[in-house]
């Protein structure tokens, strides 16, 4: 023994620890990947060794490597180890690593449940705090739920250091387990009043925290926070609460007057940046929310400007920063003061930091007016220009259309300036917002009617100039303007001065480089040129030109229809063989230009994204509804059942009342939208492209064959400097005329005393250049004005979005632990949480709402079998006895009941599927704890549980309890491994020696452990022989004693709850993999839900599907053996046919059934 | 909420990461990796804020490491950059003189220095003396048990050091210090 611990000493010396470990990767640089793989292999063999010195240090290592970016998933386990051992120092590695790699989808911490329940209870403070710390990070829904209680009771420890923690750590509870909130508010209330400020300040960073989400329910905290805020001096304390506020005042406009005061005061005597800067900001926001007319406060928003002028002009650049942001505040809803620092703002956009221009162009956005856009976006070209990357030059650009496009157009004049802005900004390199500009010159040809001739020319000019686009072909690049270019031109052919050479310049060679979206519009819109051409042609009678028209697209379009993008083929092949038949036709003298142009003709109009989202549902039509009779499924799985156990004679079934979970809707309706998506053909929200061709007959236009010489400004483009001069002439003129008939006006109403305007023009004296129409997006009719579309229903505030000021219920208590045979006094609860734990989750938070509405006694003891089953259906016989017992209960409820028993009377006897609720008596408690051994001292009693995540591992659960009035300690649990089933002893030492149980046990309390064992083969029963061994301490003396005792592994201990479908039972019956036995058992006089949750509990099955006196059952192994039972019960008989795929097992398994019902 | 803390050097080589959510590996060091590329193209003179792609970051550079605090809306940006102040003041004086090469290999005992400070991602403790005397009342406690590898394993590692060319304590590389400048109190 002694010379083990040497060598195993002598063995560690040469091991790596992190040290090494890090100038190990920094010596192999070249071949660093190399290095690591042998690095993680002898930690794999160091993870194997019984040493837990040896183990952390592996585990520390590990730590490292995650850092790197390996994955170390596969060491949980070890980890779990490593955070089990009684050193601070190997604990605190362990809980370094569960934190920076464990998540809720790691397996292995339900395990740690009792471990870190261990620490948070430890006399060692640093022991809990490393707990709590860890805890912080990877806390679970399950986690949560099961030390809520210990972690409340933390938040009153004597130590601040661990108090402080446990406050913290209350926020994460609260958001994986929301029912936690209510009942630790209170306390957590009392926090913020605690004497010391680290935990104060964790209190109000938790509530700050919860309030910013859900400010509502927070309101009532104002008082305190008012009192805190005038009497703290912690800034950090002042900063979190001043927050608070901010997010508090939009909900209670009083709070905000009565803030303003204290707040004005802290901006003048702080000399903290941080504390002035989050006053301002607040102030912001009360003025915000006080924004309906108090002009009193003008001062305030005065002297936060001010401020902000100050941090802006400040030489630091967070300082402007932060200034500018703030600034972007105000201009919400003061446009007019931030307005007046113009100057100021645009200076920053000369900042040589890109963060800051970036908040300075955001302040701009809010800041152009009618009469400035065209000055401002003037300035912000030049930048483009300047500027140096792509990314900031591309958000110059996304900025400039975002300034012009806002709100409609609303602060355009003049359109014509807008596409020439447009047209300068696709001769920027390299953008990538090629697609925006072309969606943008789409929008405004669409939808300005006025502009589509000026805009019609541009394209052309742009089409002519293709190759200064085409250098960057990628996606998103500049050539995506081309596409808006050619679809325009195309659209809107009437408007073209010379369609020939358009439709010339379409079918150049070269854009069979362009990408496939683009010649695809290129093709389709060639044949609308075509039908433009062919009209005007006609018109003018000149055969001979249309005919060359005609000849020009036979010549070009085959190179399309080589185009390796369907979508172009398939365009060009048609529209080829369409010209080509019209070729014969216009051969034979045949007029075809009118229906030519009646294959494009149809209105356009721009309809909103959200159209088809908003069509109202029309009354009376339920979406959810079935169309059909749904097809019954029943009837051939209600059969499945008998084909595979084919001896019971034929039951009577009835079709099966076809009601819909949730939860299958909500499914139903995921399928639908899937499949929605996929379908090409499903309508959705676009605008679609039809025209009508109303300019027929325009002159004929001889074609022209323009070969222009790289050009370095491209002819004929339009500068928009141009316009701004124009615009301001105009505006002059405009100005002047106004003046001219305002003195007419005074001159005619001389002596009304009306002053001249002389004063700079206001927004309304400016008239737009043309008179535009903006053509609004199309709505359904009914639309509804709602905006919800926003919200995301899987934010997890949305649960914790809960009434904190009721007083609290007595059903809201926190789950207290207590031992499994004392928690089965409601026993079907219990299995449910162990059972289907996904459906608890989801559940509790339902089940606690239905506890609220009714807290009636006897519904509460209902509940939990009603739970089990996972269809609610009320039977005909329950109900009668509650109307008899419930008389008014059942007045309140008519309605409901009205129904069931209009459904009841329809049906006769009701069958159920997947359950039942038949609820004439409860269950008996029942334990799965059996007694492992007893002397005068100690009582062993103990459960053995599986694990789906390890197929070789399960976990006995030993309850100790101290019988005398002496303390127990230092006991000592030791089993006497088989071949195939041996104790997991992660505390080192050799194969025989014993566990430490890791507690002590004072007279007359129990405790739990937890032992872990690996099974080889499952199939057969075992039993183990061990010893505990510890030592009585009474107050004169301590004796040595022992007790024996066997493990008995039954076959059941191996199976796990798992639930499974009937579709997927039926299949796997089909499957014919499975070996068949079966069972009989006379003299069984309980009912027949009894008997079936005593199976489900005991030997770890679900039920199925459950009709009348016969129900199908399941289970599986932790190998993955499937157990699948049918049970049938007449007049105290009990027949249990079976099938599994491993008959061994299934043997086993049948006889201790068989033994549970021979005991009772 | 501070989301993430992450230190890396001028190239970008990771020294201590810390996510208070879920990311797994291959995002997290994208994520380094990204807020890299964002960070370091930055001069000195700027600001030390920026939107990252996940959230905003706060920064500061210290000779040759980045610190970066990857946080939402809820926490105050000059706050958090004071904070980081705090505990690269704290780190100086638990390493005494803090330089690149103590977190290289000492990137357990920050993490331990960094759990006093911050915790599960929201702030835990401001103050540095408070801090530092719960640092080392933690490690008094390791010491009393022995150490994660103890005498004899710092005996061989001794001689294993004599193997290498160089023991990177003693490398002059010059200035490598963190320096902490001395800014405003908070």
């Amino acid at each position: 023994m002694a010379l083990k611990i040497v060598k195993g000493s002598i063995d560690r010396m040469f091991d790596k620890n992190l040290q090494d470990l890090v100038r190990g990767i920094r010596n192999h640089k070249e071949d660093e990947a190399k290095y690591i793989s042998t690095c993680i292999d002898e930690i794999k063999q160091e993870l194997k060794q019984d040493n837990i010195a040896v183990k952390a240090n592996a585990v520390c290592k590990l730590t490292y490597l995650q850092m790197l970016g390996y994955d170390v998933s596969w060491a949980a386990f070890n980890i779990v180890e490593v955070m089990s051992s009684s050193k601070f120092t190997y604990k605190r590695i362990g809980y370094l690593a569960a934190s920076q790699c464990f998540h809720e989808g790691t397996d292995v911490i339900m395990l740690t449940t009792n471990q870190i329940r261990k620490d948070l209870s430890s006399p060692n403070q640093y022991d809990t705090g490393v707990a709590l710390t860890g805890l912080s990070c990877f806390v679970t829904p399950d986690l949560a739920r099961d030390l809520a209680n210990d972690i409340m009771t933390l938040m009153s420890h004597t130590k601040p250091y661990i108090r402080k923690k446990a406050v913290l750590i209350m926020y994460k509870v609260f958001l994986k387990y929301p029912e936690s909130l209510r009942p630790a508010f209170p306390r957590l209330k009392e926090k913020l009043e605690d004497p010391d400020p680290g935990v104060q300040s964790a209190a109000v960073n938790v509530i700050c925290e919860l309030a910013r989400r859900n400010p509502k329910n927070y309101l009532s905290l104002a008082p305190l926070f008012f009192k805190l805020m005038t009497s703290s001096t912690n800034n950090w304390v002042l900063i979190k609460i001043i927050k608070l506020f901010g997010a508090l005042t939009p909900l209670e406009p009083r709070l905000g007057k009565k803030l303003i005061e204290p707040l004005t005061n802290l901006i003048h005597s702080t000399s903290a940046m941080s504390l002035l800067y989050e006053c301002v900001n607040t102030v912001i926001a009360v003025l915000i929310s006080l924004s309906s007319g108090m002009p009193n406060h003008s001062a305030s928003i005065q002297l936060c400007v001010q401020k902000l002028r100050i941090l802006i002009e400040d030489s630091d650049q967070n300082l402007k920063y932060l200034g500018l942001l703030a600034m972007s505040k105000i201009l919400k809803t003061h446009p007019k003061s931030v307005q007046s620092h113009k100057d100021l703002i645009l200076q920053c956009l000369d900042d040589k930091d890109e963060s800051i221009r970036l908040r300075a162009l955001d302040l701009l956005y809010g800041m152009v007016s009618k009469k400035n856009l065209m000055e401002i976006v003037k300035k912000l070209m030049l930048h483009v220009d300047k500027a140096e990357g792509t990314t900031y030059r591309d958000e110059l650009l996304t900025k400039i259309i975002d300034i012009c496009s806002q709100s409609n157009y609303q602060y355009i004049t003049n359109f014509e300036w807008y596409i020439s802005i447009l047209v300068e900004l696709t001769r920027l390199e390299g953008t990538r917002h090629g697609h925006l500009i072309a969606s943008q010159m789409l929008d405004v040809a669409i939808r300005v009617k006025a502009i589509r001739g000026f805009a019609v020319a541009q394209m052309a000019t742009l089409l002519d100039n293709a190759h200064l686009l085409t250098g960057n072909t990628q996606r998103n690049g500049i050539c995506e303007v081309l596409y808006a270019a050619a679809w325009i031109c195309g659209e809107f052919s009437e408007h073209l001065e010379d369609p020939m050479q358009t439709l010339e310049a379409m079918l150049r060679p070269k854009v069979a480089t362009l990408p496939g979206h683009i010649q695809a519009v290129y093709v389709q819109n060639a044949a609308k040129l075509f039908a433009t051409v062919l009209q005007k042609h006609e018109g003018e009678t000149d055969s001979q030109a249309a005919q060359e028209t005609s000849q020009l697209l036979i010549d070009r379009l085959p190179l399309f229809v080589q185009s390796a993008n369907l979508e172009v083929q398939e365009r060009a092949s048609c529209i080829l063989q369409l010209v080509k038949y019209i070729q014969k036709l216009q051969q034979k003298n045949v007029e075809v230009a009118e229906e030519v142009t009646a294959l494009f003709a149809g209105e356009l109009n721009p309809v909103a994204p959200k159209a088809q989202k908003k069509v109202p549902i029309p009354e009376g039509l339920d979406l959810d509804a079935w169309i059909n009779e749904p097809p019954s499924e029943s009837e051939s799985e209600d059969e499945k059942p008998k084909v595979v156990f084919a001896k019971e004679e034929p039951k009577h079934y009835r079709s099966r009342h076809t009601e819909v979970d949730e939860k299958e809707l909500a499914r139903r309706r995921e399928v639908r939208k899937q499949e929605q998506a996929n379908n090409p053909f499903y309508i959705k929200a676009s605008p679609s492209s039809q025209k009508v061709y109303d300019a027929p007959g325009v002159e004929h236009i001889p074609v022209v064959q323009i070969d222009l010489s790289v050009p370095l400004k491209v002819p004929g483009m339009p500068m928009s400097d141009q316009y701004l001069k124009l615009e301001e002439e105009r505006r002059q003129k405009e100005k002047a005329e106004r003046k001219k008939k305002e003195k007419k006006k005074k001159r005619e109403k001389r002596g009304k005393g009306r002053k001249a305007d002389s004063g700079p023009e206001s927004e309304e004296d400016i008239t737009p250049a043309h008179q535009v129409d903006i053509v609004t997006e199309e709505m359904p009719e009914n639309a509804l004005p709602s905006d919800d579309d926003d919200k995301d229903p899987n934010d997890p505030h949305k649960a914790l979005d809960i009434d904190l000021d009721k007083p609290l219920a007595d059903s809201e208590k926190l789950p207290v632990r207590t031992h499994r045979p004392e928690v089965l006094k409601s026993p079907a609860e219990d299995r449910d949480s162990k059972s289907v734990p996904q459906e608890t989750k989801k559940k509790s938070s339902k089940e606690k709402k239905e506890k609220k509405k009714d807290k009636e006694k006897d519904r509460k003891q209902i509940k939990p079998t009603v739970h089990w089953f996972p269809v609610q259906k009320s039977s005909k016989h329950k109900k009668k006895k509650q109307k008899k017992e419930k008389e008014e209960k059942e007045k309140k409820k008519k309605k409901r009941h009205h129904h069931h028993h209009h459904h009841g009377d329809a049906g006769g006897e009701d069958s159920v599927q997947n359950g039942t609720v038949e609820e004439e008596e409860p269950l008996p408690p029942m334990s799965n704890y059996s007694l492992l051994a007893e002397n005068s001292y100690i009582k062993m009693v103990y459960d053995i549980q599986g694990n789906h995540q390890d197929e070789s591992k399960v976990v006995v659960s030993v309850i100790f309890e101290n019988k005398s009035d002496s303390f127990l300690k230092s006991m000592e649990f030791n089993v006497l491994d088989s071949l195939n089933s041996k104790l997991q002893r992660p505390e080192g030492a050799g194969p025989h020696d014993g566990l430490t149980v890791p507690f002590q046990l004072p007279p007359g309390v129990s405790n739990e452990a937890r032992f872990v064992f690996s099974v080889q083969s499952i199939v057969m029963p075992q039993k183990l022989k061990g010893t505990l061994t510890f030592i009585v301490k009474s107050d004169e003396s301590s004796t040595h004693e022992k007790l024996d005792f066997k493990l008995h592994f039954t076959c059941t201990s191996y199976l796990i709850t798992t639930p499974c479908y009937s579709d997927a039972y039926a299949k796997l019956l089909e499957s014919g993999d499975l070996k068949g036995s079966s069972l009989r058992l006379e003299g069984i006089n309980m009912p027949f839900h009894h008997l079936l949750a005593r199976i489900c509990f005991h030997h770890h099955f679900s039920v199925v599907e459950r009709i009348d006196s016969c129900a199908s059952m399941y289970s599986r192994s932790i190998q993955g053996h499937h157990v699948c039972l049918l049970v049938k019960t007449s007049d105290q008989t009990v027949s249990i046919d079976a099938k599994c795929d491993e008959p061994s097992l299934l043997g086993n398994v049948l006889d201790e059934i068989k033994q549970t019902f021979s005991k009772c | 909420m501070i989301k993430a803390i992450l230190i890396f050097n001028n190239h970008g080589k990771p020294r201590l990461i810390r996510f208070y959510q879920y990311f797994a590996e291959d995002m997290q060091q994208q994520i380094i990796r990204e807020t890299f590329h964002l960070v370091s193209k930055r001069d000195d003179n700027v600001c030390n804020f920026l939107e990252g792609i996940y959230f905003t970051l706060i920064y500061r550079h210290y000779a040759t490491l980045y610190f970066v605090f990857c946080v939402d809306s809820s926490e105050s940006e000059l706050g958090i950059l004071d904070l980081i102040q705090v505990f690269v003041e704290t780190l100086d004086k638990c390493f005494e003189n803090v330089c690149e090469l103590d977190l290289i290999f000492h990137m357990d005992k920050v993490h331990y220095i960094l759990q006093e400070v911050v915790m599960g991602g929201m702030v835990l403790e401001t103050n540095m003396n408070e801090i530092v005397a719960q640092v080392e009342l933690q490690n008094r406690m390791e010491k009393s048990e022995g150490g994660l590898s103890g005498a004899p394993a710092r005996a061989v590692s001794a001689v294993k050091n004599m193997n290498l060319p160089e023991i990177p304590r003693n490398i002059n590389i010059g200035d490598i210090n963190i320096k902490v400048p001395s800014l405003s109190p908070f």
